[in-house]
């Protein structure tokens, strides 16, 4: 299964739903939409994941790069991560780079 | 950039020149060795100055079978390295091994077999064995190579670079640490699980972790070896590596992604974080390979007479005890060394390295002590490992002992085996040992004066041999469970079981052992040289008797539910530590000598039942020090004896007074460092049976007083 990916950048909050497969073959795409993310400067990038039925390593490397691109000042919110893919995150250290969530704030 | 201009950024060597299996490859780059991602693909460098050919054999991840074979065409090799890029290779999802042809001719030491499969030696990631004890990948090709990611956000970390003499190191087993259910940790068993017990550790007060191997090595090999009934037998410690540059598979609770690179850089991300150096135990003496009879993973089928010490009849040399010996000063194999650890402290910033029977290190190809060995001078000198710390396990099991002759160019520092026999002794009585247990406390200067005392890494107990426990709980080791009919272990640990073997509940056997342990701690922690504790000791950690429990996973694991029983254990081990860092006089970068810096007493002096009165005689167990410079002040005096005695204490020369931090003898045996009571009696003190006492100088109020005193 490939990967569907849809942005909005919405009073500075850029959100970009993810659903499908991120790979090491798609995982550049989300890298392409980070980059465009980080250029419209939000001070929230939202990725909603609940529609995501794998992340692999390059995918968790997204975030990381994402952490880079946007700067310190940014906050990176995953909703709806599946407990497997949170729980490596958290062991690898990467959820100091991002907030984990089960819903959208309102 | 608009859709009709060329980009001229792409670059030319990410287009093939030849087609091999398939695959679109060119020259690749000889280094750096290994399989390094380049763009569009991934560049593999292999060497061996004895192959005649070279193939690489590609894998989708965990498939019985290559996908991919593709022999190296002559214009990719260089000498003889071997370099490939192969471009549009999903470097996430692939395995790749070797096959490297050659001679079969054992008795010129050539043992190369084309029809094996061969990791590579500078493999970032195995994959295959990410779960503790599952066999390993297929029978074709077992310790499977694969690619890491270097991106790893570090967030500015750096290696801590803490002062020798600051350091107290605690020695442990990454799985046994958190494996055991009481450990309450998400992640039992791993490097996240060990960054969950990091409050621990900091609680404690240690600042640097040793962890026994996590290289890459074969927990399922256990040499053929018959386990007795109801005994699983592993090799649980790890010291036979697989793979020197791949962080240990089955110590990652994320290695199903591919990713224990990351969680281990998270560990000493955080280690980092929170104050605490990292040294590896590394075990460069031997493979996993074993001898002729062994498996062949690695380095046997790649170029066999290079890496190993090889008999005239091309058989193995067994200085490590373990099959076979790595030729270390091998020009090759020293650069391959180099390599791993330069690797470990840029990649990983790790702070420093144990050599596990660093002797071997010292050898010629033929076995032959060396006067400068290439390899350690190469070490010390290193400019990547410069602020490394290097320390040998200065023995090996070919007979060769170095403790303090260990060719150390003013850089290396060795554990200290004298160190731990010497207070054994003394702490179970043993007479005509205090003349040499002051030698010891003093940081050994007849070992090392010209290093001073840093060069002594201090302990009592360590991975092999007794735990603190066991060491006043057993006389004789109880190995029965390791397969070897309990002949395996050292016999010799100068234990004293306090009056019953093992297990009891009579309270004066109880008493003396926690007196004995407490002892011991004592005199680890007060000691010049750098301290270093056995994971689990704080808190009373056994393995019943076993003193060699490389083989045994449960019985080894640390049972944390001891922090509550032993609280009272873990509360001195902690006032101990925080007493040392609280106390320069105890941490001295030079030995101490007679000579008195301040002109108002010596550096350190010696008592006995009479202040200044030292009794070196063979029947002494009783000795007294005091260490003094610049205003600070610790009086120490042991009694092996088994009653007490009346001590006179040294007369302060100014207002101050002695106040009591430690009398193990006492009902309290440590007080909270800065908060000792000052001694009704400043003139003598009963110092009771066996049991140790530690007295700090310090005005009453105890404000101000090391300020007032230096000006």
């Amino acid at each position: 299964m490939s990967l569907h990916t849809r942005m909005v950048n919405e009073d500075g909050v850029v959100t970009i739903r993810l659903a499908g497969e991120v790979d090491s073959r798609s995982a550049h795409r989300l890298n392409e939409l980070i980059i465009e993310a980080a250029a419209a400067s939000p001070s929230r990038l939202v990725l909603l994941t609940e529609e995501l039925t794998y992340l692999s390593s390059a995918g968790l490397r997204c975030l990381v790069f994402a952490h880079q691109k946007m700067g310190p000042g940014v906050e990176i919110v995953l909703v709806g991560t599946r407990p497997d893919v949170a729980e490596t995150i958290r062991m690898t250290g990467f959820d100091r780079s991002v907030i984990m969530q089960d819903a959208v704030d309102q | 950039m608009s859709a009709t201009t060329p980009d001229w950024t792409e670059r030319i060597d990410a287009y093939p020149t030849h087609r091999i299996a398939g695959f679109d490859v060119r020259a690749g780059r000889p280094l750096p060795f290994g399989a390094t991602r380049v763009p569009g693909g991934v560049n593999f460098s292999v060497y061996s100055n004895n192959a005649t050919e070279m193939t690489l054999v590609l894998f989708q991840r965990g498939e019985p079978k290559p996908f991919a074979e593709l022999t190296f065409p002559g214009a990719f090799r260089t000498g003889g390295a071997y370099a490939m890029t192969v471009l549009g290779l999903d470097a996430d999802s692939i395995e790749y091994g070797y096959r490297a042809d050659g001679p079969w001719q054992p008795e010129a030491g050539h043992r190369f077999d084309r029809d094996r499969i061969l990791s590579d030696p500078y493999a970032a990631v195995i994959s295959g064995g990410e779960r503790w004890g599952e066999p390993r990948g297929g029978d074709l090709y077992r310790h499977r190579a694969a690619l890491s990611y270097q991106d790893f956000d570090w967030a500015g970390d750096r290696q801590l670079d803490l002062p020798l003499r600051d350091l107290v190191i605690y020695e442990l087993h990454v799985r046994g640490f958190t494996r055991h259910p009481s450990s309450g940790v998400a992640a039992p068993g791993t490097f996240a699980g060990l960054v969950e017990k990091i409050p621990y550790l900091k609680r404690l007060g240690v600042n640097c972790v040793e962890l026994m191997p996590v290289f890459q090595f074969d927990e399922n090999d256990t040499h053929g070896r018959q386990a007795p009934e109801g005994v699983r037998l592993y090799n649980y410690w790890g010291y036979s590596t697989v793979a020197f540059f791949a962080p240990h598979a089955a110590y990652a609770a994320t290695s199903e992604y591919g990713m224990q690179v990351d969680e281990f850089k998270n560990l000493v991300k955080q280690l980092h974080r929170n104050g605490i150096e990292i040294i590896l135990d590394v075990v460069f003496n031997h493979t996993a390979e074993g001898d002729e009879r062994g498996p062949t993973i690695s380095f046997r089928g790649l170029d066999n007479r290079t890496y190993y010490m090889l008999t005239p009849e091309g058989y193995y040399y067994n200085f490590s005890g373990t099959g076979n010996t790595l030729d270390c000063n091998q020009p090759v194999v020293r650069g391959f060394v180099l390599d791993c650890l330069r690797y470990w402290v840029s990649e990983f910033h790790v702070d420093g390295f144990r050599f596990d029977l660093a002797s071997i290190l010292d050898r010629a190809s033929d076995g032959t002590p060396l006067p400068n060995p290439p390899l350690i001078e190469a070490l010390a000198a290193d400019p990547i490992l410069r602020d490394t710390k290097l320390i040998a396990e200065a023995w090996d099991a070919g007979g060769l002992y170095q403790v303090g002759s260990f060719p150390n160019y003013c850089r290396w520092s060795e554990w200290n085996g004298k160190y731990r026999d010497t207070v054994r002794r003394f702490l179970k009585g043993d007479i005509g040992t205090t003349g040499e247990l002051a030698t010891r406390l003093l940081g050994s200067p007849d070992l090392y004066g010209e290093r001073g005392p840093t060069a002594s890494v201090n302990f009592v107990t360590a991975h092999d041999g007794f735990t603190m426990h066991d060491l006043v709980s057993y006389n004789e080791k109880h190995n029965d469970a390791n397969g070897e009919d309990g002949n395996d272990g050292e016999s010799h640990n100068r234990s004293w079981n306090c009056g019953h073997e093992g297990p009891t509940d009579d309270p004066e056997v109880l008493a003396l052992r926690g007196r004995q342990v407490r002892n011991a701690l004592l005199l680890l922690l007060c000691a010049h040289g750098v301290p270093m504790l056995l994971a689990g000791d704080e808190a009373g950690r056994t393995q019943h008797g076993n003193n060699n429990s490389y083989c045994l996973d449960e019985p080894s694991w640390f049972d944390w539910s001891l922090t509550e029983t032993n609280a009272d254990l873990l509360t001195f081990t902690r006032r101990v530590i925080a007493f040392r860092r609280s106390h320069p006089v105890l941490r001295r970068q030079l030995h101490a000598t007679g000579r008195s810096p301040d002109g108002v007493l010596p550096e350190v002096s010696w008592h006995g039942t009479r202040a200044w009165t030292p009794d070196w005689s063979a029947h002494s167990r009783l000795i007294a020090m005091m260490f003094a410079d610049h205003g600070d002040c610790v009086y120490l005096a042991v009694n092996a004896h088994w009653e007490g005695h009346e001590i006179e204490l040294p007369q302060l020369p100014d207002e101050r007074r002695w106040h009591l931090f430690a009398d193990t003898w006492a009902a309290c045996a440590a007080r909270e460092p800065g908060q000792e009571p000052v001694l009704d009696e400043q003139d003598w003190a009963f110092l009771g049976p066996r049991s140790v006492m530690v007295l700090v100088a310090r005005a009453t109020d105890g404000i101000g007083q090391r300020e007032e005193w230096r000006t």
